[in-house]
């Protein structure tokens, strides 16, 4: 086999490369060979190929998630914006917490144990790579229809591999979503967000700077798993000698990724990197180019000291392998040796494969050979950016239109009725207990957990003398999206700080992790505007920056989009975890209150799904300041007292989250409708900006008062009492029935 | 002066640091120790924590087994030294042939994290003396093979000798042989339990703090020895 050096490239100008089956446009090609001044060798070719795909380079969103930076708000609690490996906010006392979420969609409809594993495996080394200790990871995941085949095949298989994965790291899975529609089917969405917790001195950036310096290549050996695209590249370069049909998915190891954890931590214990990065996506091509190019640019790597499980790999599939468990530090001379030795501490490999160079250009050695000389910032920083084509799609107007008025849909006439229709969705797949699957999750590991399961934000103790603890609630609802992209994208983030909020934090800062179609199609691109220009409002006016997180387009099967589905994640801290609201309702007596206005808005709403199969008319509007106001009268009747649990309303209204509340406080609540609501609308409207709480006596006076200071619209509808839920007048329906309906309905669906 | 436990950490070890606080908060002094230093720094018990030691790869606790660490643990254990083995560390004494029976694969084929209650059936052990026999609990329970299986002769002699420990209660969570939650040896002083006590020592982070019992029926036992 031939070896394409950089003297080759100059020599064979005209050599045949196959820049259209690694997935480069003819000008992208064109634009390469200009930025070297002649072809590209095999391995840069397989570099830039990589680096500039869509899913590394951002070059259709990017002039979109701008917006993110342009638009963001004044937050004093930014220590690392967008751009890092994930964002870091500070938390008080000393403390900074770093989260992200992203996507793992493409990988886990192909291979869906290792595709969602694997998932959880790249997000934890993100955070990692910050310095921080991963405390915590959440899963928010689409599937298709609940009853369609497909998905009982990726289903089980995805919960098993986050289970099989989180749970040998020992990390909390502290909450998340599961969602079911059929425009999921052929392409399900599998996000996973880590949270990780440090010492704002601890705080770590992927940069290589310091001529000298060495860099190592640490974790598991490099293999041929993960090669995309470039098998296509090796295919053309070499003969049949080496391993055939490698998979496109790479295999995790979660036992490696632990030891890599305790490692690395004390690698950081002791000061021992200048900087560092994991190998994530495109492996060593974006590690090094990354770090090349945020630090002085010069850097010198011989890929012959990668330690391989293949030894037939070639120096382009090297640098394309997605191998798990692996990352990749910036260390000077005099710290190698101590580095080395907390590596062998803990059974990991360590290897320094180059060093740092005063010169500002990537050079990479195979046998002696060069074959790779490229300015880093090319390859990794300076992609291209597309402006596709967008416009408001033609059926948008007749979508909206279509509202799902009394006229148009059916509703519940009267108590049976009303009933009956509580049942069903609460029943449904998407609203019934989730309990087959998070209990596949270990939640208790390492002893902070405080609110987790069946709670509206997940809550993790940070220090276990002060009481300090930060939250995380993921949201997005792609039915709201489709009906209007820019609102549905606010009303996630909306119902994320609600659930922060609800559960006692106060809201700080936003990950986000934007599924949507391909961006070649202009109606796919609106939803794409529409939904970050939305975000990017909402953010400004809430105060909450988006620290980073991660876009996947390309999500659809055939011609067909999946609905935009911004999954958008609140971090919140509290100063006492002690006082934290949970959503069950706990004791019996205390005084039930409907905070916020209650409209008739049922577009795009649970019921309309359940009952009707309908998706039609406007989603709920927002009211951003009104979402702050709730979320400070919640974080302050939490913080004095005031309230004994709180459920944040959205999908289902708050029919459903008094089903939940009483299920999972085992008490069940007399409730009424209050004067000049209809009881349908009461029940099950989606108006955003509300929440049920639960209210001691000795406290009525004291809340009422603190809600009519601030002027939020308070009703009190009940009180929780006895072991039924009564909507006096309409319905009873005891805690049993209920049980019986919410729970074994996803794993009815599955056997 | 106040008793050391000694909590092992294992490559892969998950539990170390939540059984050194439950250990803290019953009240005696954790003391971590490494998988290859064969010294127990005058522990005055042992604690193996749960998780995945070496990625529960082969078989689970089966090369933990041999690290060095344990060459120590079983000889002073079989002095009679307290030795708590928790879900994996359940695992690796059975594999050193402290505890007979193995663990198995759940019989749902799913790991099963759950809130789980418990009869204590010996409240005689080093580890169990603090429980009334008899008592019911609730601590969490969180493994993927946590099947309890011994041939039958073998759980004939452990029922008839009175070494089981603990048996789960309402709902046999992954398959194990005659409900059994945990085991001793004759002399009382190793139990492996498959549910996790540690887990349920605090109100603020556990189902109940039910779970405290365990680590503090060893310290009264250190302390009065």
């Amino acid at each position: 086999m031939s070896l394409d050096t950089v003297k080759n490239a100059e020599q064979t100008p005209d050599a045949a490369q196959p820049w259209a089956e690694l997935g480069l446009k003819e000008d992208e090609y064109a634009r390469i060979r200009e930025i070297l001044g002649r072809r590209p060798t095999g391995a840069e070719l397989a570099m830039y190929s990589v680096m500039w795909s869509e899913h590394c380079s951002y070059k259709s969103s990017k002039v979109h998630l701008k917006q993110f930076g342009e638009k963001a708000p004044e937050n004093d609690a930014m220590l690392v914006g967008i751009g890092e490996n994930a964002g870091v906010v500070d938390v008080g006392q000393g403390y900074a917490v770093t989260f992200k979420v992203e996507s793992h969609n493409h990988p886990s409809y192909i291979e869906p144990y290792q595709g969602a594993a694997t998932g959880i495996g790249g997000i934890v080394r993100d955070i990692l790579a910050m310095g921080a200790r991963p405390v915590a990871v959440m899963d928010p995941l689409r599937f298709g229809a609940a009853d369609h085949p497909d998905t009982r095949r990726v289903l089980p298989g995805i919960v098993a591999g986050i289970g099989g994965y989180g749970n040998c790291l020992g990390l909390p899975n502290i909450g998340g979503e599961v969602v079911f529609d059929s425009c999921y089917q052929g392409n399900p969405l599998v996000n996973a967000l880590c949270v990780g917790v440090m010492k704002h001195e601890d705080i770590h950036l992927a940069k290589a700077s310091g001529p000298g310096n060495k860099v190592i290549l640490y974790g598991a050996r490099t293999g041929g798993d993960g090669i995309g695209g470039v098998s296509v590249l090796a295919s053309e370069t070499f003969d049949a000698t080496g391993p055939a049909k490698r998979p496109a998915v790479q295999v995790g190891d979660p036992f490696q990724e632990k030891l890599l954890i305790e490692c690395t931590l004390e690698i950081f214990k002791e000061d021992l990197v200048a900087g560092i990065q994991d190998l994530g996506g495109a492996g060593l091509s974006c590690a090094t180019s990354e770090l090349a190019s945020a630090g002085t640019g010069g850097m010198r790597i011989d890929l012959d000291t990668v330690p391989l499980r293949d030894n037939t790999l070639s120096p382009e599939e090297i640098l394309m392998s997605e191998s798990q468990e692996r990352m990749c530090a910036i260390v000077e001379p005099a710290k190698v040796e101590r580095f080395l030795e907390i590596c062998e501490k803990w059974d990991v490999i360590a290897t320094v494969i180059g060093e740092v160079t005063d010169g500002e250009r990537l050079e990479i050695f195979w046998h002696g050979e060069q074959v790779v000389d490229v300015p880093p910032r090319t390859v990794a920083h300076e992609g291209p950016t597309y402006h596709r084509p967008f416009a408001r799609p033609g059926w948008q107007d007749a979508l909206q239109a279509d509202a799902p008025t009394a006229e148009r849909l059916a509703r519940p006439a009267n108590g049976a009725e009303l009933k009956d229709a509580l049942l069903k969705v609460a029943g449904s797949p998407n609203h019934a207990s989730k309990a087959w699957i998070t209990d596949q999750y270990d939640r208790y590991v390492l002893g902070n957990t405080v609110l987790s399961v069946g709670e509206d934000s997940g809550m993790i103790r940070i220090d276990e003398e002060t009481n300090l603890g930060v939250s995380v609630a993921t949201d997005g609802n792609g039915r709201y999206a489709k009906l209007d992209p820019y609102t549905g994208a606010q009303l996630a983030l909306a119902e994320a700080y609600r659930n922060v909020a609800a559960g006692g934090a106060k809201p700080l800062a936003v990950s986000d992790c934007l599924n949507f179609g391909s961006p070649e199609d202009p109606d796919v691109m609106w939803q794409f505007a529409e939904a970050t220009r939305g975000l990017a409002d909402a953010c400004q006016v809430l105060g909450t920056p988006v620290t980073g997180g991660n876009v996947s387009l390309y999500n659809q099967t055939g011609d067909v989009a999946i609905h935009p589905t911004p999954v958008v994640a609140v971090l919140g801290v509290i100063d006492d975890v002690t006082r934290r609201t949970p959503v069950g309702f706990g004791e019996q007596g205390q005084l039930l209150y409907l905070l916020g206005d209650t409209e008739d808005e049922l577009g795009g709403s649970a019921w309309a799904q359940v009952a009707h199969d309908h998706l039609g008319g406007l989603p709920p509007k927002v009211d951003l300041e009104r979402e702050r106001l709730l979320g400070e009268i919640l974080i302050a009747a939490s913080r004095d007292g005031m309230i004994d649990a709180a459920h944040d309303l959205s999908d289902g209204g708050l029919g459903q989250a008094l089903v939940e509340s009483c299920l999972k406080g085992g008490n069940g609540a007399r409730v009424v409708v209050p004067e000049g609501l209809d009881p349908f609308v009461f029940l099950f409207s989606e108006s955003a900006g509300r929440a049920v709480v639960s209210v001691p006596r000795s406290e009525e006076v004291r809340f009422n008062d603190m809600c009519g200071a601030r002027g939020l619209p308070v009703a009190r509808i009940g009180v929780v009492d006895g072991d039924a839920l009564e909507v006096q007048g309409q319905f009873t329906v005891t805690l049993a029935e209920l049980k019986d309906a919410h729970t074994g309905v996803i794993e009815a669906l599955l056997a | 002066m106040t008793a050391r436990v000694g909590v092992v950490t294992f490559p892969g070890s998950l539990d170390d640091r939540d059984a050194q606080r439950a250990v803290r908060l019953a009240g005696a002094e954790p003391v971590a120790l490494w998988h290859r230093d064969k010294d127990l720094h005058q522990v005055d018990a042992v604690v193996l924590p749960g998780g995945f030691s070496y990625g529960d790869y082969l078989r689970c606790g089966a090369i933990s087994r041999f690290s060095p660490v344990m060459d120590t643990i079983i000889e002073q254990a079989r002095q009679g030294m307290p030795v708590l083995g928790i879900c994996n560390g359940f695992q690796v004494l059975c594999e050193s042939h402290l505890l007979p029976g193995a663990l198995t694969r759940n019989d749902s084929l799913h790991f099963v994290c759950r809130d789980q209650k418990l009869r204590i059936e010996n409240a005689d052990t080093a580890w169990t003396s603090d429980y009334a026999s008899g008592q019911e609990i609730v601590v969490p329970l969180k493994n993927g093979e946590g099947r309890f299986v011994a041939d039958e002769h073998v759980l004939d002699e452990l029922e008839a000798e009175g070494r089981v420990v603990a048996r789960y209660l309402d709902v046999n969570p992954n398959g194990s042989y005659r409900d059994i939650a945990g085991i001793t040896n004759a002399a009382g002083n190793v139990v492996g339990l498959m549910p996790h006590p540690e887990h349920a020592v605090e109100p603020l982070t556990g189902p109940t703090t039910e779970g405290l019992g365990f680590f503090t029926s060893v310290l009264k036992q250190l302390v009065n020895a």
